[in-house]
């Protein structure tokens, strides 16, 4: 029986459809089956994210109403056998479907698959409501802004009222350069207001941008920080206990002791 | 100019993420205090309707807030008194 993860951060743009790409495309490479669900309906993202735009037939409110089965909305990833997408529908709104049936849906999918990736839209409204129906865990994903930590703030208040205990933190685009010069929250201080555990640290890494240019995940890139960050979460959400990723990785000395195969 | 030298010895640096999580900080008190300003409006109406049976006050400057010190919230309320009626007239 697999498990159900709902990636959410209440604030939009801070990297929840990365994260929830990369979480799925990583556990995806160490040889488990994974599905991921973009319950953002109206907002359909992961599907270019992941470069799976043309392949989409069925949506979620077709499988969710009954016109057709799980099996034939489920895409198959390019690269990885495990990897499946159940894409958002584009033309309907966030009513369209309710948290019963995304409970039954979830389900229905851990049945199958080992991990199932729930990528949360933005919001406390009703598609937030629907994506944490049938989860068992929750990642909050946040930025070190003002703004997205509040946000971060207000959700993990949302996911412990659904019972939802103990989601784990991920902040995500970091600026070590500014952290050091004290223009940036750090992560203690995040960790300190927010109150939660943390699963992880993402720089900020221009890799993201170019390999979502392309339809790929980071993760698959073994020279980006932020892939290694990601795949040093991956491990950490299997159960593996993984140090963080030193502030200092982007320093000169670093980089000269990783091309000398020296870390 | 001044503004470009102290860019340039950084004395600038150090106090944006202070500020920042002192701003977060003390909205997120706020915020968890979980009061609705529609709470905080019908708690002023209470207010100002117990309080006139003691006194006459400003119904326009009366002020009910929210504050913090330390790690603790306050409901701190500010309620100019214009008149007190004789003990005669108390209800």
């Amino acid at each position: 029986m697999g498990e159900v993860i709902v990636v959410t951060s209440g604030k939009g743009g801070v990297g929840k459809t990365t994260t929830t790409a990369n979480l799925g495309t990583g556990l995806a490479q160490l040889g488990n089956k994974v599905a991921l669900v973009d319950a953002d309906i109206g907002l359909r993202n992961l599907d270019v994210v992941l470069g799976l735009e043309n392949r989409i037939v069925y949506d979620i409110t077709d499988v969710t109403g009954g016109h057709c089965r799980l099996r034939q909305a489920l895409i198959k990833d390019k690269r990885y056998e495990g990897l499946f997408l159940l894409p958002a529908a584009q033309t309907k709104d966030k009513t369209s479907v309710n948290p019963g049936q995304m409970k039954e849906l979830c389900e229905d999918l851990r049945q199958e698959f080992d991990y199932v990736i729930i990528d949360c839209p933005a919001g406390i409204e009703q598609g937030f409501k629907n994506a944490i129906a049938g989860a068992d865990r929750a990642v909050v994903v946040t930025t070190p802004e003002v703004s997205a930590v509040r946000d971060a703030d207000r959700i993990v208040g949302l996911l412990e009222a659904a019972e939802l205990r103990e989601p784990k933190l991920i902040v995500n685009r970091v600026r070590y350069k500014m952290v050091k010069a004290g223009d940036m929250m750090s992560i203690e201080d995040i960790i300190d207001i927010l109150a939660i555990d943390l699963l992880g640290v993402v720089p900020e890494d221009e890799m993201v941008v170019i390999t979502t240019n392309r339809g790929e995940a980071v993760i698959c890139n073994d020279h980006s920080r932020s892939g290694q960050a990601y795949r040093n979460i991956v491990r950490r959400i299997t159960g593996e206990q993984v140090p963080l990723l030193s502030l200092e990785e982007g320093g000169l000395m670093n980089r000269i002791r990783r091309m000398i195969g020296f870390k | 100019m001044l503004d470009f030298i102290t860019r340039i010895f950084g004395r600038d640096s150090g106090a944006s993420k202070n500020v920042a999580k002192e701003r977060l900080r003390l909205v997120l008190v706020h915020d968890r205090s979980s009061v609705s300003p529609q709470i905080l409006q019908d708690l002023k109406a209470d207010l100002i309707k117990v309080i006139s049976n003691y006194m006459e006050i400003d119904q326009d400057a009366l002020e009910v807030n929210f504050e913090n010190s330390e790690n603790q919230v306050a409901l701190i309320a500010n309620i100019p008194i214009k008149n007190v009626k004789r003990p005669a007239n108390v209800v």
